[in-house]
């Protein structure tokens, strides 16, 4: 099978399957059972100063949809509430009763060079292999001018960033927060202070659900609830475009990137590796499923890559970077129309309504012998996809170039574009 | 009364044999699989497991066909089942994995547990990917007796531990059962032979048919010719009514009618009763019974001597023989069979119930049932083997006896399927056995 050994930031790993830090790498107990489990490395839920931090009671939200549990999910806790002393030394045994598995350590301390310096010495004692510089937590760690208060502010991140490189000789990896307008600049911040990589998304800033007769968003703690921090399934999406917007960027491309955000398997392992990322870190899936979901990951990824001939991570890390554009630079006059076949359709009728409703009229409804059947109006079709994604029935709608003899022009080059008509005059 | 006996082939309109006997469950496309997957909770130490008899993980095979790691998922399967395919299609669920799916509690609709194995099975097969390797060779051969699923089970699993395997099956074609006994609608299209082709990839198994024990060569032969044995002959025999008239003329054993029928090239040349009694309340009775049934009988009707709870033939196949047409009698005994030119006539049944003992006991009552085939479904029984060593060997009752390793009472012959007292009759009880005993060996070749 497939080498699925993974190096990112100085960092070694059997494989690129990670647990997030989060309440499966709290202590030693749940990390030796993740180990057992086959995950290629942690890091270890955050560590912050002594005393530690208390948690409130009813901690997670949940968006179930559909009938899907944890389709996406939120929490308030904080970061780890166990005493610094007792974490450095778990952390210290684990990892020399498990030398190849990566143990990087999440820290979050007050924003002074010398709280710092002194926790990074004591991480350096354990025997840790890299170090995660924790700016994203978006609740209550935020209020205290840590975590995502961090993250929000490049230079903030760029000044603790240099500092950690100065004060250890281990890899630093800079965790980034989801909660900003643009993560280049977060990203390109931790650059600059020296970071050996990136790991994003922390979680984003959400209110699960509001309870109907308690009139408090969940989870409501006697009666209130405040925001929490959201992740699961559902914020992959958001994930993996600012994971390739890192990729892509001329300032921080090649900068090595841990991706998080809704892995659940071994495929969405693989699309963030295609968008560039060395390894991937979970939380929410394990929270739902328990560490033996890294079986279907790691067997799942090596039969694939066996399948497509990539015989190491490195064969095909970004391959997709390189096809992910601007949108000025999409081809115009690129045409595609829906198709149905009309042997797998069912008549639910839904691709019709949605065209007709919500897009362009270009499903026709049609009765015949008192049979629906539902026929695509190639003139009207923009090519906008609804109908497909609407469709219950995969493979029913696919959607067909259209030969129009056209070639590639883009927005730029486009007549229609009135800044070139500006130009023209 | 009086007339000729009605038994003849060609009943039904040709196009109709081969819908009757194609596949009674068909295959699960990409689409229905990644529907019904998605339906597996993943349980923790889940029920499931716990109840196939070869402990197959299957939330996790499940899950890795939720992401389209089928390769993943065969192989989880696989592993503990080498007969994963042909237990896909013929495994009783209702009463084992599926049986214990926590869907049954929640909407009483387990996942499909059997359509999702074969889903995965079928894909590696059809890729004519053998998903295993041999360990480093320990010059040792095992003799396996009976290329049956114990037999093959067996044989796999030692040739994977790196022992070399002679497969001595007294059968032209190998496959036991599956080849010669499961109804034929359960494995069409001759998946029994392409599973034994898939099981022989593996390598260091020869089998050599038309190799008797007990005719060609004896026990004390093998022990002194092979590192060890594996007994996995199965049930030669079969019981009997102990009526007069059971050698008239259209009795017949059912599991040797199936067997021709099994065998049958063209199904429309196969001769059916127009009516057929069937009796038993296992399998193999409802396997006689629908097949005559779909073979062109006009009446078919299993009769039993208890009531339904009592027949070793699942609630799912009672109903499914019903759904045929197949007329189920319980509480009946037969008590006497007649003739008239030296073929069966008519079939004279006496009602039965329980005493107070508990004990079945006959009513006095009789009816009577115009028969032009009767089939006896009653059970089968293991041929004594009473020459050149076999004697030895210990038994349970009328089969041999194991131990929970498989092994007999005999130093270096292990023994499991069918033949051994604590089987269950099952394929996968068999598979079962056969992994159990290949790892008993093993540890005693290698040990
Ligand atoms: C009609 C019928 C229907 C069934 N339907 C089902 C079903 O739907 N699902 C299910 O799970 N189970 C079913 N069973 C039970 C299942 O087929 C058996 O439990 C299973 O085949 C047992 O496997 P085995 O390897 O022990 O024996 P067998 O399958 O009987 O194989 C034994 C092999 O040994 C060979 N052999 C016998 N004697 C000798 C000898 N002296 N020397 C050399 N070779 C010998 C035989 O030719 C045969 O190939 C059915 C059984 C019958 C009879
Ligand atoms: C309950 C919970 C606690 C978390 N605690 C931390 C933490 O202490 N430090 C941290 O960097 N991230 C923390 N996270 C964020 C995760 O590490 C991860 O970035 C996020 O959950 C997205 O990944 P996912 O979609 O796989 O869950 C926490 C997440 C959850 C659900
Ligand atoms: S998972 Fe349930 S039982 Fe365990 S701590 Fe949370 S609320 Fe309590």
């Amino acid at each position: 099978m497939a080498d699925l050994r993974c190096e990112i930031g100085g960092v070694k790993s059997p494989n690129p399957f990670w647990l997030a830090s989060a309440p499966p790498t709290d202590k030693e107990y749940n990390v030796v059972r993740a180990f057992k489990a086959g995950w290629g490395g942690v890091v270890w839920k955050t560590l912050g100063e002594d005393p530690p931090v208390v948690n409130v009671s009813s901690r997670y939200g949940a968006m179930s949809y559909n009938g899907t549990r944890m389709a996406g999910f939120n929490n308030i806790e904080l970061i780890t509430d166990r005493p610094l002393d007792v974490n450095l030394r778990e952390i210290k045994q684990v990892k020399r009763d498990w030398p190849d598995r990566a143990m990087v350590v999440s820290l979050m301390v007050p924003c002074e060079e010398e709280n710092w310096r002194a926790i990074l010495a004591q991480v350096e004692d354990t025997g840790a292999d890299g170090v995660e510089l924790n700016f994203g937590c978006p609740h209550g760690m935020s209020e205290r001018g840590m975590g995502s208060a961090v993250g929000q502010v490049p230079e903030y991140i760029e000044m603790v960033t240099r500092w950690c490189k100065a004060h250890t000789r281990m890899p630093v990896f800079v965790k980034l927060t989801p909660n900003v307008t643009n993560i280049l600049g977060p990203a390109r911040a931790a650059k600059a202070g020296g970071a050996d990589a990136v790991s994003l998304i922390n979680t984003i800033n959400s209110i699960a659900s509001v309870d109907l007769d308690v009139m408090a968003p969940t989870p409501t703690v006697d009666g209130k609830g405040t925001h929490g921090g959201y992740c699961g399934p559902a914020v992959k999406p958001i994930a993996m475009h600012m994971v390739a917007e890192i990729a892509r960027d001329a300032e921080t491309a090649g900068l090595p990137i841990s991706a998080i955000g809704g892995i659940s398997n071994w495929r969405d392992a693989a699309e963030f590796m295609t968008l560039g990322a060395g390894s991937v870190q979970v939380c929410t899936a394990a929270m739902h499923h328990g560490f033996k979901i890294v079986e279907d990951m790691i067997d799942g990824l090596g039969y694939w890559m066996d399948e497509k001939g990539y015989r190491t991570l490195d064969d095909f890390r970004g391959a997709a970077v390189p096809n992910v554009t601007d949108w000025q630079y999409l081809n115009i006059n690129y045409e595609i129309v829906a198709k149905i076949d009309q042997d797998l359709c069912i008549k639910c009728g839904l691709c019709h309504i949605a065209c007709e409703d919500t897009s362009h009229q270009a499903i026709a409804a049609q009765k015949a012998d008192g049979l629906r059947r539902y026929e695509v109006i190639d003139q009207e079709c923009v090519g906008c996809n609804l109908c497909m994604h609407v469709c219950p029935v995969e493979g029913c709608i696919s959607m067909v170039e259209v030969d129009n003899g056209k070639g590639y022009l883009n927005w730029k080059e486009d007549p229609r574009n009135p800044m070139n008509q500006k130009a023209a005059e | 009364m009086g007339n000729q006996p009605d038994i003849r082939a060609g009943r039904l309109p040709e196009s109709a044999y081969a819908e009757n006997f194609s596949d009674v469950h068909p295959p699960l496309d990409r689409k229905a699989a990644l529907i019904e997957s998605s339906r597996c909770y993943f349980c923790y130490d889940a029920p499931c497991v716990e109840a196939c008899p070869t402990g197959i993980d299957i939330p996790s095979f499940i899950r890795k066909i939720s992401t389209d790691n089928v390769r993943g998922a065969a192989q989880d399967i696989l592993d503990e089942n080498i007969l994963g395919g042909a237990c896909a299609r013929v495994c009783p669920t209702e009463v084992l994995c599926q049986q214990a799916c926590v869907r049954n509690a929640q909407e009483a609709k387990p996942v499909q547990i059997g359509l999702l194995q074969r889903y995965a099975t079928d894909a590696v097969m059809d890729a004519g990917v053998h998903p295993f390797s041999r360990a480093e060779k320990s010059g040792k051969t095992v003799a396996v007796i009976g290329a049956g699923p114990a037999g093959l089970a067996c044989a796999h699993r030692l040739a994977v531990l790196g022992h070399d395997v002679v497969i001595l099956e007294a059968k032209p074609k190998s496959g036991g059962l599956n080849e010669y006994g499961i109804a034929a609608y359960k494995l069409p299209d001759a998946f029994a032979q392409k599973e034994v082709d898939f099981v022989l990839q593996i390598g260091g198994i020869e089998i050599r048919n038309d190799q008797a024990l007990g005719r060609d060569f004896t026990l004390t032969d093998l022990r002194r010719d092979y590192d060890a044995v594996f007994l996995g002959m199965g049930l030669g025999g079969v019981r009997q009514l102990g009526l007069e008239g059971e050698d008239l003329e259209g009795v017949y054993n059912a599991v040797d009618y199936i067997a021709e029928l099994r065998q049958s090239a063209d199904l429309k040349a196969l001769p059916v009763g127009r009516k057929v009694v069937v009796i038993g309340g296992g399998n193999t009775a409802i396997d006689i019974a629908v097949q005559t049934k779909r073979l062109g009988a006009e009446d078919v009707t299993l009769v039993y001597r208890r009531g339904a709870e009592a027949m070793s033939a699942t609630h799912h196949e009672q109903e499914f023989a019903q759904v045929n047409g197949v007329k189920i009698k319980h509480w009946a005994q037969p008590r006497e069979i007649r003739g008239m030119n030296g073929h069966i006539t008519d079939v004279i049944f006496e009602y039965t119930q329980l005493d107070e003992g508990g004990r079945l006991a006959g009513t006095g009552d009789v009816f009577s049932l115009p028969v032009d085939m009767l089939f006896k479904a009653i059970g089968q029984t293991m041929l004594p083997q009473a020459n050149g060593g076999s004697e030895l060997l210990e038994m349970d009752g009328a089969k041999i006896a194991v131990n929970v390793e498989r092994q007999t009472s005999l130093s270096g012959v292990w023994a499991g399927g069918d033949c051994v007292a604590i089987s269950a009759d099952l394929t996968v009880a068999a598979v079962q056995d056969g992994k159990l005993a290949a790892e008993a060996i093993n540890s005693f070749l290698r040990g």
